[in-house]
């Protein structure tokens, strides 16, 4: 639909005012096109964003001024901070947090060491038995969580390891699709760089610490923000594991809360503590945005 | 070198050891249980071995009712939550302004706490003595019925259920179908529009069929996630699952080793095993129909 070939004659004139009104109502369409989609992802944004609004405001809103609303308020023009007050010194709230800090660091940090090493054998030693290992470590993918924890949790309670931090760390120390990651990884940096460093005799550990792992930092990254996630939400293993409220984790503390504490009638409060427990993962979310998301739709599933 | 032989061996030992201690022997372990008849955690005892545990469990009405919720669960959340994801992500890909913010926005869901902010979605809905909560009192500013959200009727209980779970697997499914969306090579799109081909002709026979194995990625992972739900219901619902009827599989394995009704491994074995059958059937029969379906 050019305008090139017009002979000049009146038919040319009605051509071209055709033309124009297409323009327009192809523009006009164009509008009424680009309206419905904000509005469509305005609404999903806003739904999406509201839970986290409902739940700041109510942490603002005092206990009596809550509770007496007939019509749902959404906004307040009183806010306090009182149920933040409420909220640490009713529980050990940060006791809690402690405890969940703790746990993801070291059990973050003890992952790391394990499975770096695992998939430097994998990706550039060569040993006896290499590649059916790899291949029974790639078939343990498969195998849910859920079938392995009631054993787990026999197991640690043979040993003794009930209300424990050791007994709440040990189960979660290995991933194997995260050596799978890795691996993946070790092997995109260029074989000729490790016969080099043989040959100037560096040792294989050596050159993991200073060759490898400072090129594969983005991935180490990624794997590290993905982990501490997963221990930050980590509920059912806690659980199982702990029922002395010294080791509870967020998770556990706010359900703890919820059922035997405070949550029961003071839900101003209780909208406080899930607003401090939320807080940690969203600035970590908001600091390292293109990093999650690139982790995320590399592998990974809430669990 | 002889000794340098086995050096790879000694990188693995540590995945090694704790992959054996905490996933082979439990894996062969839960088998075992699932075998052994009245076995006490106390007296670490047995009094036989067949399949009675695996009868009692099927026989089981809080079991039943798990597998019943988990099927709804599953039906209601996966296909509506794809297809959702879907219309968002082909939104988002056909703008440009703000739409980092969006995404930004769609994915929060994804790094919070489960278990803190289905609180948020209980309170939204839950009718207590002191408050009759936000919806309820929108129900009542409407002229509607409160109705109890959270220890009410069944239907309202796995509509609260639903929405938190579908709000809580959408960020994933964006995430993926947006990236999938803006992998399609920009040149079919331009043969499509020289061609004058109309846009529901390119979004079936060029986009959809582009990331259909994405679209068949999220549907295994979103049944294989959706049959394990347990920590969204204890959200909403607290603990004891059972009393509430809103018990899952999973939650069912977890009541049966611990907490009040606990104690019975054997009976968790069991029910471990039917859900990884469950869940193992539906994955092989997902997969056979993606061979068929999904072009690349």
């Amino acid at each position: 639909m050019t305008a090139s070939n017009t002979p000049v004659n009146d038919a040319t004139e009605d051509r071209y005012s055709v033309l124009v009104s297409e323009a327009a109502s192809a523009r006009r369409i164009r509008v009424i096109k680009n309206v419905l989609l904000y509005t469509f992802l305005i609404v999903c944004a806003l739904a999406v964003l509201f839970p986290f609004y409902w739940m700041i405001l109510t942490s603002l809103k005092t206990q009596g001024a809550y509770n007496a609303e007939v019509t749902p308020k959404f906004f307040t023009l009183e806010p306090t901070l009182a149920n933040y007050t409420e909220a640490f010194t009713a529980v050990p709230l940060a006791r809690y947090f402690l405890n969940t800090f703790f746990f993801t660091a070291v059990t973050t940090l003890a992952m790391m060491v394990v499975i770096v090493l695992a998939a430097f054998a994998f990706a550039r030693m060569s040993f006896p038995g290499r590649n059916i290992v790899f291949s029974l470590f790639l078939s343990l993918m498969m195998i849910p969580n859920e079938l392995v924890v009631i054993t787990n949790y026999v197991t640690i309670t043979s040993w003794n390891m009930r209300n424990t931090f050791l007994g709440l760390i040990l189960p979660s120390i290995t991933s194997v699709f995260y050596i799978y990651l890795l691996k993946e990884n070790f092997e995109q940096i260029p074989e000729e760089l490790y016969k080099a460093a043989k040959v100037d005799g560096t040792s294989d550990f050596k050159y993991l610490l200073r060759v490898m792992l400072p090129i594969s930092k983005p991935t180490l990254v990624t794997i590290t923000i993905l982990k501490v996630i997963e221990c930050w939400n980590s509920y059912v293993w806690p659980r199982l594991i702990t029922d002395d409220k010294n080791y509870y984790l967020v998770s556990n503390g706010i359900q703890e809360i919820r059922q035997n504490g405070f949550g029961r009638d003071n839900i101003p409060a209780m909208m406080a503590a899930v607003v401090v427990i939320s807080v940690p993962l969203v600035i970590l979310f908001l600091l390292f945005r293109n990093k999650i998301m690139e982790g995320v739709s590399r592998g990974g599933t809430k669990g | 070198m002889k000794q340098n032989k086995y050096k790879g061996w000694l990188y693995l030992l540590p995945a090694i050891l704790f992959l054996g201690v905490f996933m082979v022997y439990p894996l062969i372990d839960v088998v075992v249980y699932s075998f052994e008849e009245g076995f006490s955690f106390v007296t670490q005892t047995k009094v036989g071995t067949g399949l009675y545990n695996f009868r009692y469990v099927l026989h089981d009405t809080y079991f039943v009712q798990a597998l019943k919720n988990t099927f709804i669960i599953v039906i209601i959340t996966v296909p509506f939550s794809t297809a959702l994801a879907l219309l968002i992500s082909l939104a988002l890909s056909s703008i440009k302004p703000l739409r980092n913010m969006f995404q930004t926005i769609y994915f929060l869901p994804y790094v919070t706490n489960t278990l803190a902010v289905g609180l948020v979605f209980m309170v939204l809905f839950k009718k207590t003595e002191y408050s009759d909560g936000m919806v309820n009192l929108l129900i009542k500013a409407f002229g509607g019925e409160a109705v109890d959200f959270i220890d009410g009727p069944y239907w309202a209980k796995m509509f609260v259920m639903c929405l938190y779970t579908i709000w809580i697997v959408l960020p994933f499914k964006i995430l993926i179908l947006t990236s999938a969306l803006a992998s399609v090579k920009e040149d079919y799109y331009k043969a499509a529009r020289v061609d004058g081909t109309r846009p529901a002709r390119i979004f079936f026979r060029i986009t959809l069929p582009m990331i259909s194995p994405m679209i068949f990625y999220l549907i295994i992972t979103g049944f294989i996630g959706a049959f394990k739900a347990y920590s969204d219901e204890v959200a909403l619902f607290g603990t004891d699952l059972n009393a509430a009827g809103m018990n899952t599989m999973v939650g069912y394995v977890y009541d049966m080793l611990y907490g009040n009704s606990g104690g019975y491994p054997s009976f968790a074995s069991a029910a471990a095993l039917i859900l990884f059958a469950v869940v193992f059937t539906i994955t092989c029969i997902n997969l056979m129909a993606s061979k068929k379906n999904v072009h690349y």
